[in-house]
């Protein structure tokens, strides 16, 4: 796919999340789980959501599915293929999962139904919406779709229960149901942390694979920056509930512009690379329920001063299609300032 | 094809099927769902097996063996009230009738009425307890103090009340009569649905936060498709467990309250009223009170075996790998 198409700004996303901010209230307290995150996917483009555990990856992706329960808020805007889809009721959200939008959980042992045959799983994804269709061509729909995800022989392991199945293989028939009814956009939360490692890379060309076929709108979330290298056109790099950097795979890789993805790609074992210890980066991501004034990174960043502090910073442009939000970020970036 | 393979086996061909490798065969592996598994689990259960087949016989007994016993209701006039003999097993009763026959007969009437309430109140208490652990809020709240309520009210009080009613209207569905033992039925599953209802309230609870729940939203199943496809099945180790165990607890019901008066009227025999008039005599016609007295008892003991069995045969943790 040709960059211009990747990131041609004339294409209309079809996933785009513009200030999104998710917060959950407990006892005499918020915890903003989200603070406004802005991000899009568009068609045939895959996007990596990159972050520590807590980042707020996954309730981002829950909230573009309107699947952030009570009593936990919603704000901002979301759009699906152009439509603005928060603050739907729960009876139009139903069209539109699985239709518009689906999503591969990160732990496929528990995602799968125990009592149900996967076939007959993957075949309620269809009936789901379409109830026109017989038992039976969803059965047979069901079954091609199993083959397609390279389950087979299709039609015998469509009876197998879960159990029977391995890990990968269980992957592959979340993600049968996640295409079933061709979505527009695939959220993919961590497919591949729960799996050994030469499943994952298979299950990653599955998803490549039907990205390129389907023209999906891949949105990948992971921690994983080898998953990252490996299949992203973008990665957006979350801190403690915010946006703190963004651009494509290369420029991430090679001139990140943020000390937050400067320290996460230090902390990574690379082939090749000098021996020497691996460097983890020092303190603890702050507490959502705690409030800080400035750039969430300033406490475990070595660059930071009074300015950091005072105000969060905003994305801005360090190259094209890169934007960091880091008050540094263009010197970083440059390669004349290293954190 | 149909080779029995061992569980190994089968992970063995998931594995290599996963790296990309032809399955050598296509041998299904031998693991069925989990009713199967459970089935399994439960053969193996040596005592549970020994109840099953116990109320095996007690049901054939009363359903079929009664056709071979002598008439429930005629009185020989010539013999006095007297102990087992060959002729008649359990003895006969103060009016000279066959006890083994009462027995039977009232078995008959007992263990339809314990079956009866163990469907109703699985009914009830499934759907109220889905609904509440589902739907959670104010609809939980609601329902599982209504729950309290039926949990709370004294039984007696309130058989005594209803069996003193007779026979009550319901419109077009015809009349009921409370002390019969259709109004029996009924009465004692209002009595005891609540324990079912908290049980799958609690099982939904915990289910509906898994993640195959989250995944089915995902594709936009409905609220009531979740619950019937997805969290019911997943509960019916508890709801079969719970069912079974209400069996007996109405048998039990059932002959404490018709032996106090409140439960089947006379002159339709159950296990219970047999005993009523019995226990005054019991030094002269001890066989009157022992008889039935010990088929209730093992009937009940039998079920909670089957019961016990179940409930360990569908615990995972118990579970030997075959």
């Amino acid at each position: 796919m040709s960059a211009a198409a990747v990131f041609g700004d004339d294409v209309q996303p079809a996933l785009q999340v513009t200030g999104l901010a998710v917060e959950f209230p407990v006892e005499r307290a918020v915890v903003r789980a989200v603070a406004g995150a802005s991000f899009s996917v568009r068609r045939g483009e895959t996007v990596a959501l990159v972050g520590e555990s807590g980042s707020g990856k996954t309730v981002s992706a829950l909230a573009a599915m309107g699947l952030v329960d009570a009593p936990g808020r919603v704000s901002g805007d979301v759009r699906i293929d152009g439509q603005p889809v928060l603050g739907l009721r729960e009876d139009q959200w139903r069209t539109l999962r699985g239709r518009k939008v689906a999503m591969v959980f990160q732990d496929p042992m528990t995602s799968l139904n125990p009592a149900h045959r996967i076939g007959r799983q993957v075949a309620e994804a269809i009936r789901v919406h379409d109830a026109e269709v017989s038992r039976h061509d969803a059965r047979d729909r069901g079954v091609a779709l199993l083959e397609r995800v390279g389950i087979v022989p299709a039609a015998a392991r469509a009876r197998d229960y879960p159990h029977q199945l391995s890990g990968g293989q269980r992957q592959r028939v979340m993600i049968a149901m996640a295409i079933a009814n061709q979505p527009d956009v695939l959220i993919a939360d961590e497919p591949t942390t729960a799996l050994d490692v030469t499943t994952q890379a298979q299950v990653l060309d599955l998803l490549r694979d039907l990205q390129h076929e389907m023209g999906l709108a891949l949105l990948l979330i992971t921690h994983d920056l080898g998953v990252v290298a490996g299949i992203a056109d973008r990665v957006v790099v979350m801190y403690a509930g915010r946006v703190v950097e963004e651009g494509p795979v290369d420029a991430i890789f090679t001139s990140a512009a943020h000390p937050y993805t400067r320290a996460l790609l230090a902390s990574v074992p690379r082939v090749g690379a000098a021996r020497g210890a691996l460097r983890a980066i020092a303190g603890s991501p702050p507490n959502p329920g705690e409030t800080v004034p400035g750039c969430a990174f300033a406490p475990r960043c070595s660059l930071a001063e009074e300015r950091c502090v005072a105000h969060v910073p905003d994305l801005r442009p360090v190259a094209e299609h890169h934007r960091a939000a880091c008050v540094f970020g263009d010197q970083i970036a440059a390669g004349r300032l290293a954190p | 094809m149909s080779m029995r393979v061992g569980d190994e086996s089968g992970r063995a061909r998931a594995e290599s099927n996963d790296a990309g490798l032809a399955p050598t065969a296509t041998v299904r592996s031998p693991r069925g769902g989990e009713w199967r598994r459970a089935l399994r689990a439960f053969r193996r259960h040596t005592v549970a097996m020994i109840g099953l087949c116990f109320l095996v016989f007690v049901f054939l007994a009363c359903f079929v063996g009664v056709r071979f016993a002598p008439s429930p209701t005629e009185q020989s006039l010539l013999e006095a009230t007297h102990g087992p003999s060959w002729d008649h097993w359990f003895g006969t009763d103060e009016l000279s009738r066959d006890e083994l026959a009462r027995v039977l007969h009232g078995g008959q009437v007992t263990l339809k009425l314990a079956i009866g309430v163990a469907i109703l109140t699985t009914v009830i208490g499934v759907l109220i307890g889905a609904v509440a652990g589902f739907y959670r809020g104010w609809v939980d709240e609601l329902l599982m103090r209504f729950t309290d309520l039926w949990i709370a009210l004294p039984a007696l009080p309130f058989l005594a009340v209803a069996v003193s009613i007779g026979t009550v209207s319901l419109g077009p569905l015809g009349s009921v009569d409370l002390g019969g033992p259709l109004g029996m039925t009924i009465l004692l599953s209002l009595l005891l649905w609540g324990s079912i209802a908290r049980v799958v309230r609690g099982a939904t609870l915990s289910l509906r936060e898994r993640e195959f729940v989250d995944a089915a939203r995902t594709i936009g199943s409905t609220n009531r498709r979740i619950i019937w496809r997805h969290v019911l099945p997943n509960c019916l180790g508890p709801i079969t467990v719970n069912a079974t165990l209400v069996v007996a607890e109405a048998i039990l019901v059932e002959s404490t309250l018709s032996f106090l008066g409140f439960g089947i009227q006379p002159p339709t025999p159950s296990w219970g009223n047999l005993l009523t008039n019995a226990i005054s005599n019991i030094e002269d016609t001890w066989w009157l009170v022992v008889f039935p007295g010990a088929v209730i008892f093992l009937t009940v003991l039998a079920v909670n075996f089957v019961g016990d069995g179940l409930r360990d045969a569908f615990d995972p943790r118990r579970q030997v790998r075959a």
